[in-house]
C-alpha cells in the first residue's frame, strides 16, 4: 500500500513537473472544466422560468461537489460583463436527485446585477461557479409534529427546498406565503396542487390587493401558531416582525428565521475601516487611500508603487464599499455573497463601513 | 532631466504647468472610457488568448514526441517558440500587471499567476511593476536602463569595460530569462558584501529563484526530453529522441528570449526617448508623470499580429501611461493618444520593428566607446511647479 502510495505520489510530480509553472489542472480545465477537482463549477443543464421574475436553474455540479440538506444555500459565482461576482441562492430543489444535480430558483432584485443578469441571460451550456452548500436554515433530523412556514416573495425557495425533500416526512404542514399577485407566487402552481392533494394547507396572501402581513394577524389565520415549529424566510422587517412576535410570546426557539440580503450599500464618503486580523478601527475620509488611514493609524501594511499600477498592496475586502480615488469606480463586497473582492488599498478610499481580512 | 541624446533643446521647455496638469487631465479621460466598456470583450480576450497557448504548447510538445524526425522537429520548435512567446508576452506580462484583475479570476490573477520564465512571478512584480513602471528612466531608480551592466547615457562616465557591452547585451539576450532573474534579485548589489549576502530575505529570494529555475530547467531539459524516448526505441534511436527535444526546447527558450529582449530594447532605447534625474522626479504630480512615461517610452508600427506577439508592448508609450488596462485596448486608444501628443508638441516616438531594433543597438555601440565631445549640462528640468505645491 505505501508502496503505490508512493509510486502515485512520484508519478503525480512527474505529470506536475511536465506541465510547471501552472498546475496539470489548468490544462484539462481548456477541455473539461467540470473535471477539476480544486475550481468547483457547474454547468446549467436547464432553465426555466417561473414567473415573470424569477427563473429556475437547473445545475450539473462539477468534481467536488456535496449534496445539500433541504434549507440550504449555495453561492453562486457568475461572471456579468467579465467580471465574477457571488450570490448566495437557495437550492430550491430536493436533495438526493438520481441524476445529480439541483436547482437554484433566482428572483429579480432591484438593481440586482447577478439576478437581473442571469433573467435575461441564463442559457443552458453556461458555466457558473460554486461553493460548498451552506446554511442552518433546515429541519431537524428528527421532524416536528406540526410544522409552520411564513415566506414571502423569494423567501419561498429554501421552503420550496424542504417542501420537495421533506414533506412525505411531515404530518400537518401549513404554508402562509406573501406575494403581490396570484401570478407573482413563485412555484404558484405547484403550491396549489400540493393544498389542492391535502398535503399542505396553503394560504396565499396577496399583498398587492390584501396588503401585508401583520403578525397579529397571523393567529387567525392559524390558530395554533405558537404550537408549530415555525420557518420564516423574506423581507428584513417581516421577520424582524415575526421575531418580536414569537419573543413576546416566549416561542422564540420555536422560530427559525433565514434573511436574504437586505442591506444595499450605497456610496457615501468615507466610512469606519476595520481590519479584521490585527483588531484595528480606522475613521477613514473620503479623499484619503485606506493605505494612508492605515498606515497612519499604525497598521502594518504592504505597497508598491502607492500609485495604482503595482497591485502589492491589495486586501481582500469582506464586507464594504470603497471608492476609487482615480476614477471614482465603485466596489462592494458582502459576507453573505462570501465575495471577497481584491481592493488596492493605495487608490481606494472608504466610502461605506468596510472590513478587510487584515 | 538629462537626455540620451544630447540635445540641444528641452524637449518640454514650452509647456507650463498648467499644460502638463492639463496633459494629465485629458489622459485620465481617455483611461476612464476604457475602464466604461472593459468587461466582457477583455476577459473573453485573455481566456481565448490563454485556450489557444495552451493547446499550442500542448500541440507543439506532442509533435516534439517524434523529435527524431527533423520535419517534427521543426515544426514542434516553432510552436513551442511561438507559445512560449504568447505565454510570457501577451499573457504572462499582462496579467501579472493586473490588467484582468478587474474580473475577480482568482486564476487569472496577478496575486496567483505564475509564469514560464525563470524569474518568479512575484520578483518580477516587484522590480517591475513597482521599480520599473513608477521610476520609467529615471537613472539610477530605474535599473531597466541598462540593466546596471550597460552605459545608456552620455552623462554616465565610461569605462574601459564598457567597450564589452555590445557582447554583454547580446549574451543577456539569449540568456534573458536568467537575466531577469538575477536582476530581480539585484545580484550584483546583494553579493557584493557579506552582510548582504547572508541577509535572511535575500536568501529566502535566492530559495526562491532556485526552486523556480530547477523546475524549469527539469522540465525542458529533462522531463518532456523523456517523455520522446519510448518513440524514439521505436524508431530505434532514443538518444536522438532526448537530445531532439532538449535541443528543441533550447532554441524555443533563446528565441523566445532573444524576442523578448528586442521587443523591451525597442521600449526604451530608441533614438528620440528621453531619460531623467533622480532629482526631477521629488514631489512629481500626476501631469508630471504622466509626462515622463510619454517621453520614455517609444513604440513599434506594425500589424496585429506583431501587436500580439509583442504582447501589446508595441504600444510602450500606451501601456506606461495605463499599465493596468488590458493590452488588447492599447491599439483603441493609441491614435487619442498620438493626437494628444501632438497636440502639444511632444514626439512620440515609433518606427518598425527592425527599426528600432536597429537604432537601440546603435545606441549600445555608440556609448561602448568614450563620448567624442564633452557633453554640454542642459537643463532639461521639469518647469517648477506652482509655488503652493512646490512646498510640500
Ligand atoms: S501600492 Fe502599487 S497598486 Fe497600490
Amino acid at each position: 500500500m505505501a508502496v503505490t502510495q508512493k509510486l502515485r505520489d512520484g508519478a503525480w510530480r512527474v505529470v506536475e513537473l511536465i506541465t510547471t509553472p501552472v498546475v496539470p489542472a489548468d490544462y484539462l480545465d481548456v477541455i473539461a472544466p467540470l473535471r477539476n477537482p480544486t475550481v468547483l463549477r457547474a454547468r446549467v443543464d436547464a432553465v426555466r422560468s417561473e414567473t415573470a421574475k424569477a427563473v429556475t436553474l437547473v445545475l450539473r455540479p462539477g468534481r467536488g461537489w456535496q449534496p445539500h440538506k433541504p434549507g440550504q444555500y449555495v453561492r453562486v459565482g457568475v461572471d456579468v460583463d467579465g467580471v465574477r461576482l457571488w450570490r448566495a441562492y437557495s437550492v430550491s430543489s430536493a436533495t438526493g436527485r438520481a441524476d445529480g444535480r439541483f436547482t437554484i430558483t433566482v428572483n429579480a432584485v432591484e438593481n440586482g446585477v447577478v439576478s437581473s443578469y442571469l433573467l435575461n441571460n441564463a442559457r443552458k451550456g453556461m458555466l457558473v461557479h460554486l461553493d460548498l452548500p451552506d446554511g442552518d436554515f433546515q429541519l431537524p433530523e428528527k421532524r416536528p409534529a406540526k410544522t409552520l412556514f411564513v415566506t414571502a416573495g423569494s423567501g419561498i425557495t429554501p421552503v420550496m427546498g424542504m417542501l420537495r425533500s421533506a414533506l412525505h416526512e411531515l404530518s400537518d404542514v401549513v404554508v402562509v406565503h406573501s406575494a403581490r399577485t396570484a401570478e407573482a407566487v413563485v412555484f404558484g402552481a405547484e403550491l396549489r396542487e400540493l393544498a389542492a392533494q391535502g398535503r399542505i394547507r396553503l394560504i396565499e396572501r396577496h399583498t398587492g390587493t390584501d396588503g401585508r402581513l401583520k403578525p397579529a394577524g397571523l393567529a387567525d389565520l392559524v390558530p395554533d401558531l405558537f404550537e408549530r415549529e415555525t420557518w420564516a424566510c423574506g423581507p428584513g422587517d417581516l421577520l424582524d416582525d415575526l421575531q418580536e412576535h414569537w419573543a413576546d410570546a416566549g416561542a422564540t426557539e420555536r422560530l427559525h428565521v433565514e434573511r436574504f440580503r437586505t442591506v444595499v450599500l450605497v456610496a457615501g464618503d468615507g466610512g469606519t475601516v476595520t481590519f479584521e486580523k490585527s483588531g484595528l478601527v480606522v475613521e477613514s475620509a473620503g479623499g484619503t487611500s485606506i493605505l494612508d488611514a492605515g498606515e497612519a493609524a499604525g497598521q502594518l501594511m504592504k505597497s508598491g508603487c502607492r500609485m495604482g499600477i503595482c497591485y502589492k498592496c491589495v486586501l481582500p475586502m469582506r464586507e464594504g464599499i470603497v471608492r476609487d480615488l482615480r476614477d471614482g469606480t465603485i466596489t462592494t463586497a458582502s459576507e453573505v455573497d462570501g465575495d471577497k473582492p481584491l481592493i488596492q488599498t493605495c487608490i481606494s478610499a472608504a466610502a461605506g463601513p468596510c472590513r478587510l481580512d487584515a | 532631466m538629462t537626455t540620451l541624446q544630447r540635445k540641444e533643446v528641452n524637449p518640454i521647455a514650452h509647456l507650463s504647468p498648467e499644460d502638463i496638469e492639463q496633459i494629465g487631465r485629458e489622459l485620465d479621460a481617455i483611461r476612464d472610457e476604457v475602464l466604461a466598456v472593459r468587461g466582457e470583450k477583455d476577459a473573453k480576450y485573455i481566456r481565448r488568448m490563454i485556450a489557444v497557448q495552451r493547446r499550442l504548447e500542448v500541440g507543439s510538445r506532442a509533435v516534439l514526441l517524434f523529435s527524431v524526425l527533423p520535419p517534427a522537429w521543426i515544426l514542434g520548435t516553432i510552436g513551442l517558440s511561438i507559445a512560449k512567446i504568447l505565454e510570457n508576452m501577451e499573457i504572462g506580462h499582462n496579467i501579472l500587471h493586473g490588467q484582468y484583475d478587474f474580473m475577480r479570476d482568482p486564476k487569472i490573477h496577478s496575486t496567483t499567476w505564475e509564469w514560464d520564465f525563470a524569474a518568479p512571478a512575484e520578483q518580477w512584480k516587484h522590480s517591475h511593476n513597482e521599480l520599473h513602471h513608477k521610476y520609467t528612466n529615471v537613472v539610477g531608480r530605474d535599473n531597466d536602463l541598462g540593466y546596471g551592466i550597460m552605459r545608456v547615457d552620455e552623462q554616465q562616465k565610461w569605462a574601459p569595460a564598457h567597450l564589452g557591452q555590445p557582447l554583454y547585451n547580446f549574451i543577456n539576450a539569449c540568456l534573458f530569462e536568467y537575466g531577469i532573474a538575477a536582476y530581480d534579485l539585484e545580484l550584483g548589489r546583494n553579493l557584493a558584501s557579506k552582510r548582504r549576502r547572508n541577509n535572511p530575505d535575500f536568501r529566502a529570494r535566492l530559495r526562491q529563484v532556485g526552486r523556480k529555475i530547477r523546475n524549469q530547467v527539469l522540465k525542458d531539459y529533462v522531463a518532456h526530453p523523456a517523455l520522446s524516448v519510448p518513440v524514439g526505441l521505436a524508431f530505434g534511436n532514443p538518444f536522438g529522441a532526448f537530445f531532439g527535444t532538449m535541443a528543441a526546447n533550447a532554441v524555443a527558450n533563446v528565441v523566445r528570449n532573444l524576442w523578448s529582449h528586442s521587443v523591451i530594447m525597442c521600449g526604451h532605447f530608441p533614438k528620440g526617448v528621453e531619460t531623467f534625474e533622480r532629482t526631477s522626479i521629488t514631489g512629481e504630480t500626476r501631469g508630471e508623470w504622466y509626462l515622463r512615461q510619454m517621453l520614455g517610452s517609444a513604440n513599434i508600427s506594425g500589424s496585429k499580429l506583431m501587436h500580439i506577439m509583442t504582447g501589446n508592448l508595441s504600444h510602450q508609450i500606451e501601456h506606461h501611461l495605463f499599465p493596468d488596462l488590458p493590452a488588447s485596448r492599447y491599439a483603441e486608444i493609441a491614435p487619442k493618444v498620438r493626437a494628444l501628443f501632438e497636440k502639444y508638441e511632444l514626439k512620440y516616438v515609433t518606427g518598425p520593428f527592425v527599426v528600432q531594433v536597429a537604432s537601440a543597438w546603435a545606441k549600445v555601440f555608440r556609448l561602448a566607446l568614450p563620448n567624442r565631445k564633452p557633453t554640454r549640462a542642459i537643463d532639461h528640468t521639469i518647469p517648477p511647479r506652482h509655488p503652493a505645491e512646490a512646498t510640500v
